[in-house]
């Protein structure tokens, strides 16, 4: 008799395309990606960066309520969106928006949902970060963890369905959420149903204040695939072309109604959000190690750099671009009204019933009364 | 009976300018401390952040079967109620989870199921639905099924609930009515840091499991002299903080200081005096308590941010115009967050503010003169 535990197996190994030199190891492994995608990837990462930096620093300023960075996932990000079709569906957790950026969700838009404004398409109804576009094909976040994952699941299966499918479904989760009973769900239900799915672990090391190491016993989020009946690939989420190649190939597998997970291992440099300070539970020294060695930023562009493709001049001068265009954005943000208040009471359903219609004239009349209580001049009137 | 007394006015945490030069405020309320305290001896000023965190020290130091778990409360939680006990009572009491909260009360019913007191914390209340079948189909029928030979009393599931300002969809809600309506479960809402204190005591200890909802705004904003031995306050209680025949106005946890502050308004601007209760405990609910005094006042007010429909407003108004039909001068009213979801930019539209509870009271005083 011999019983297998988690020693059995050697770890699923991490695939990497470039070293901390942006130099790449295995000439056969570097992915063909034209310049222009290229050079889209790294600006999507400054972009990217500008936005954190300063929409973070709003809400300190209290311009807006709250704020989630995506530092150090900025490979994952980037790496993984190139890979995809614009016509793929995105799920996605709220950690993700570098992705959302190179997909082509606009500066714009996203602050305007920062400060759920009238032009906000989520008509200001949700927390900011939590974005959404139907027109790209991005899924409208919520907060809850791991929901979006069998949702993802059953989004891929009405795909396969469809005649001549051509699209796929990538669905973004961390692992944390990787605990949740809906991701048990998520990987049995893409498995046995054959689902064209990728399904996109960001394993970033925590969860708020818990490390990975309170958070699963065993090989990682990874070694649950093959258990389940899923392709899987781990990769150095830090790798932008690590994360391309095995997106790229995930793609061709699930458009086979093949569904693949990716585990992709990076770190979560900034806090948890603004409502989070994580020296309370972890050394300044750790995050410092990850931002000096495995710096996705930094790694893609020395390997454009070592292209021949980008150079400090075009990087202090795209910087500030992106920088500007962030900065002017907001201003512009800042004097839109929030939506009529109305929008309160829309969308509940596709028709509005009578009894919501009634609180809908019972708001309408109270206002009249007591108008002045209600911070009217910040919302749009009739 | 709580004291009567002064209130001091705390207008929330901070007021922020914005470039339009229009003030956020933080808070929609006033806090009205209690001023007395449920037992004599030693007080403390505690939040009501820190009144949890005493009731919870307090209980594994006194019960070595006590453990308290759930997701980040190593650190000491993200509202920092588990401050500092991991240090104290050691990670194998005080530990974190991983995330899943179907497992959080699954893994604290069995806790419970076996002899020890279990304190699982879910992060957000809006988080607790995946945890919904165990809590429902579980923890409330396990005594039942089994004839009583099992039974998880040692349970208790505290959560923090309510608006908090800028929570949206899921950071605010106030899920006590989904709860109400399974038999088995007490539910509880503390108002402010010498109930929560009180309230949490009696959960831990009482032998059936307990769900605690606390209002998450009050964590910081409310604070009291807290008395530092520890003491229970009744479940199955609601208490009357003011006095008065003109109507009865029933609330729980944040809504309390509304009404409290709407009492004060009926009083300057309309002459007359309200019964103000905090019902405490939403399952089982004080009957007695609110029809004695309905039957005094004739009209009565219930208010919940929780959405209207199916809110727990519904079942205090069908069983008031059950014991007290004759006594009623007026239909029972409600005033309660919209039937929608719980809105980011639009929440002092949503929220029954003391506006909406104030044109209530006056309606339901003038009811007769239509």
């Amino acid at each position: 008799m011999k019983l297998l535990n988690e020693h059995s197996y050697d770890p699923i190994p991490i695939y990497r395309v470039i070293d901390n030199n942006g130099e790449v190891i295995e000439r056969t492994e570097e992915p063909r990606i034209d310049n222009e995608t290229l050079l889209n990837m790294y600006k999507t990462m400054v972009q990217l960066n500008q936005m954190d930096k300063i929409l973070y620093e709003s809400q300190r300023q209290g311009r807006i309520s709250f704020y989630m960075t995506n530092y150090g996932e900025e490979g994952i990000h980037v790496g993984s969106a190139a890979a995809l079709l614009p016509q793929d569906m995105v799920f996605a957790q709220y950690r993700e928006l570098g992705v959302l950026l190179y997909r082509g969700m606009t500066v714009t838009e996203i602050i305007n949902q920062c400060y759920g404004n009238h032009e906000d398409p989520g008509k200001g109804r949700q927390m900011p970060v939590h974005y959404g576009s139907k027109q790209r094909n991005i899924a409208t976040l919520s907060s809850p963890l791991a929901t979006q994952m069998p949702q993802a699941v059953g989004a891929a299966y009405a795909f396969k369905r469809a005649p001549n499918n051509e699209r796929c479904v990538i669905c973004y989760f961390g692992d944390g959420a990787a605990s949740e009973g809906d991701a048990h769900a998520a990987f049995n239900f893409a498995a046995t149903l054959q689902c064209p799915i990728i399904l996109f672990c960001r394993n970033n090391g925590y969860a708020i204040s818990t490390p990975t190491s309170e958070q699963y016993r065993g090989d990682g989020i990874a070694a649950r695939g093959p258990a389940l009946g899923l392709h899987t690939i781990r990769v150095d989420g830090t790798d932008a072309l690590a994360v391309y190649r095995a997106v790229e190939r995930a793609r061709e597998i699930a458009i086979q109604n093949k569904p693949v997970l990716i585990e992709a291992m990076s770190y979560r440099v900034g806090h948890h959000s603004t409502s989070d300070d994580s020296s309370a539970y972890r050394p300044v020294e750790e995050i410092q190690k990850w931002t000096q060695e495995e710096n996705p930023v930094q790694k893609l562009k020395l390997y454009i750099e070592g292209k021949g493709l980008w150079n400090s001049d075009t990087e202090k001068q795209f910087a500030k671009e992106a920088r500007d265009i962030v900065l002017r954005t907001m201003q512009q943000a800042e004097k839109k009204k929030k939506p009529h208040w109305k929008e309160m009471l829309e969308d509940v359903y596709y028709d509005m019933p009578p009894h919501l219609q009634k609180q809908m004239n019972q708001m309408e009349k109270h206002l009249k009364k007591y108008k002045e209580h209600y911070p009217l001049d910040q919302f749009q009137s009739e | 009976m709580a004291g009567l007394g002064k209130k001091i006015s705390i207008l929330g945490n901070l007021v922020k300018y914005v470039n339009n030069g229009s003030k956020r405020l933080s808070s929609h309320f006033v806090y009205h401390p209690d001023n007395e305290a449920p037992v004599a001896g030693e007080t403390s000023k505690m939040n009501m952040m820190q009144a949890i965190n005493n009731a919870m020290d307090l209980t594994l130091k006194s019960d070595p079967t006590a453990v308290l778990f759930g997701e980040d409360v190593g650190f000491g939680g993200v509202f920092r109620c588990a401050l500092g006990l991991q240090e104290k009572y050691g990670k194998d009491r005080v530990f974190n989870t991983p995330l899943c909260e179907q497992g959080i009360a699954g893994f604290g019913i069995g806790l419970a199921t076996a002899g020890a007191t279990a304190i699982a914390e879910i992060q957000f209340a809006d988080y607790i639905f995946p945890a919904f079948d165990q809590l429902v189909n579980e923890a409330a029928k396990a005594r039942y099924r089994s004839a009583g030979q099992f039974a998880c009393g040692g349970l208790t599931v505290r959560a923090p609930c309510g608006a908090v300002g800028h929570g949206g969809l899921y950071h605010s809600q106030s899920p006590e009515a989904f709860f109400a309506h399974a038999a088995g479960l007490k539910v509880v809402v503390p108002r402010g840091p010498i109930a929560a204190k009180g309230l949490l005591l009696a959960c831990i200890q009482e032998q059936d499991p307990c769900i605690f909802l606390e209002p998450k705004i009050l964590y910081r904003s409310a604070a009291e002299e807290v008395p530092v031995d520890s003491y229970t306050l009744p479940l199955g209680k609601a208490q009357v903080l003011r006095e008065g025949d003109a109507a009865t106005l029933i609330a729980w946890g944040t809504q309390v200081h509304v009404l409290l502050e709407v009492a004060e308004m009926a009083e300057e601007r309309l002459g007359v005096r309200c019964d103000v209760i905090d019902l405490m405990s939403i399952l089982p609910w004080d009957v007695d308590t609110v029809c004695n005094s309905v039957k005094k006042t004739g009209r009565c007010l219930i208010a919940h941010e929780a959405p209207l429909t199916a809110g727990f407003g519904a079942e205090l108004a069908a069983t008031i115009q059950e014991e007290c039909f004759l006594h009623l001068e007026a239909p029972v009213a409600r005033a309660a967050g919209w039937d929608a979801p719980f809105p980011h930019v639009f929440e002092p539209f949503y929220l029954p503010d003391r506006w909406r509870c104030f044109d209530a009271l006056q309606r339901l005083l003038a009811y007769d003169q239509q």
